[in-house]
């Protein structure tokens, strides 16, 4: 094996197949254009092309596709949301998950690994339960556990946090909490939708929406003029960007969020361990590495900065859960964007334009929710009406002060 | 270390102070429909670019104003709110 692995190394060009094609011009016109080469955007167009037979459809991205937000969380998996609309959504965007390895024919290192929220107090006790049953009475397998139980499962972690931190009084736990490679959902979904036709543009960057009559007419580029009547907006942390082009209200407000992985190590933390107080949510990856996430940077910034103050920080967090993780070198540390709105809930769906949608305020909580997302949104590009499990996320709640209570579930815990 | 000068306090670690979002009007609420409120109340202005910000010196309970480059982080200047400089 090794032999071939440099043989393979030592190749003049390289051996494998391309994912996806790299079409040199744009076309004057497609059926649909897709602003936003990642998980999301790519997703959506997959179904589109599945689930809808529209495949003259072009992904523009300004940058290389899965290089914004699906490159940059933290790749976890879950559905024990807080309200049922909120659960049924997720849940969905969990079954689509499973199957996808298969549905795509390519691994995803998808893996089950038990998901743990953990409780430092009696109020956050309160919610856990709320949450649970809730979960339960939607069929999501979720429970409350006490210290015990997380003790035995996860053996490494100090229940007391070394006495720095309100002690572990007990967790919500969630068997069917995941990872996966998050890359490979951008390569794969692009692979699937060029296998179907849609052509991918990287490196091509929107600087204009034409909307004629409240209509849109096409999207102008650095590579010239496109026409289009359908035209989905999915650039997360750049959306404020486009909306602007069109003069479209949002109550986006942007903020990074922080990560870091460890050096890699053997195999030892199988669960996924969540505590909101410690604003931490921490996983060891298939490569071996710890991966720690953050709640968002305090205040309004728009850029991919990453802080001392953060590695800082977290590594304390890292150390009171795991004291065994006290000798290990932090190897990476980055930021994402996150475009956030008030009731932590995406915006989703049609727009007072007619043919633009939007894909927004995924912030902390996109990934999960790929699958779904391009499902749903394909469903709403091809019937021009919102898909049902989506109706409660339209940008026009917020006219109607129909917010939706998501928040005590997604603010921090991931 | 990042630092934000308060009018008050002088030059201190920017952890000190809390953020207190994008400086606003509000329509006067007789005057406006459920719509123009809804849009007051939700939507904001997320582009990048610099902007009048309301910060809360938490040690010493001064609120005053920061203009700020949300792109690169750098505080261009800072002041106390008085009526005539809104």
């Amino acid at each position: 094996m090794p032999y071939q692995l440099l043989r393979f190394a030592m190749r003049k060009k390289y051996p494998e197949p391309r994912m996806f094609r790299s079409p040199d011009k744009l076309r004057d016109e497609y059926d649909v254009v897709i602003i936003g080469g990642g998980g999301h955007g790519l997703a959506t167009a997959y179904y589109l092309a599945k689930n809808h037979g529209i495949t003259d459809v072009a992904v523009l991205d300004q940058g290389y596709i899965g290089g914004g937000g699906t490159g940059r969380n933290t790749a976890i998996i879950r559905s024990n949301y807080l309200t049922e609309q909120g659960v049924a959504f997720y849940q969905r965007s969990v079954n689509l998950y499973a199957d996808l390895s298969r549905e795509l024919d390519f691994n995803l290192f998808y893996t089950k690994r038990g998901h743990y929220t953990l409780a430092h107090s009696d109020a956050s006790m309160r919610t856990m339960r709320w949450r649970a049953e809730v979960n339960k009475h939607v069929g999501v397998d979720s429970e409350v556990v006490g210290p015990g139980f997380i003790k035995k499962e996860i053996p490494q972690i100090d229940l007391q946090c070394g006495g720095h931190q309100p002690p572990i009084v007990g967790a919500l736990y969630h068997p069917p909490g995941a990872i996966a490679r998050h890359d490979a959902v951008a390569w794969t979904y692009a692979r699937g939708a060029d296998r179907h036709g849609v052509e991918i543009h990287q490196k091509t960057k929107v600087t204009g929406i034409e909307v004629r009559d409240h209509a849109v007419a096409g999207v102008h580029t650095d590579k010239g003029f496109v026409k289009a009547r359908k035209v989905l907006s999915a650039v997360a942390g750049w959306t404020t960007h486009i909306t602007k082009m069109i003069d479209l209200h949002t109550p986006l407000v942007i903020h990074p969020l922080q990560a870091l992985v460890t050096e890699p190590l053997k195999p030892w933390l199988d669960a996924i361990v969540v505590s909101g107080s410690l604003h931490v949510y921490m996983s060891q990856s298939t490569r071996g590495e710890v991966v720690g996430g953050a709640s968002l940077d305090p205040y309004e910034l728009i850029s991919m900065r990453s802080t001392l103050d953060f590695a800082e920080s977290m590594a304390g967090y890292f150390v009171d859960l795991f004291p065994c993780l006290s000798n290990v070198k932090i190897m990476r540390q980055w930021a994402g964007l996150c475009d956030m709105t008030p009731d932590f809930s995406p915006i989703m769906g049609t727009t007072p334009i007619r043919g633009f949608y939007i894909d927004a305020g995924w912030g902390t909580y996109g990934f999960k929710a790929t699958p779904v997302c391009g499902e749903t949104l394909a469903h709403t590009i091809a019937h021009n009406e919102e898909h049902k499990l989506i109706r409660l996320f339209t940008l026009a709640r917020f006219g109607r002060f129909e917010l939706v209570g998501e928040k005590g579930a997604a603010s921090v815990g991931h | 270390m990042k630092l934000l000068t308060c009018p008050i306090n002088g030059s201190r670690p920017i952890q000190e102070f809390t953020y207190g979002g994008a400086v606003r009007d509000m329509p006067a609420p007789d005057a406006v429909n459920d719509e123009q409120w809804g849009d007051y109340v939700f939507h904001r202005n997320g582009y990048p670019e610099v902007k009048r910000e309301w910060w809360y010196h938490t040690a010493s309970g001064v609120w005053f104003i920061a203009e700020r480059d949300v792109v690169n982080d750098v505080i261009v200047r800072t002041y106390l709110y008085s009526k005539g400089n809104d």
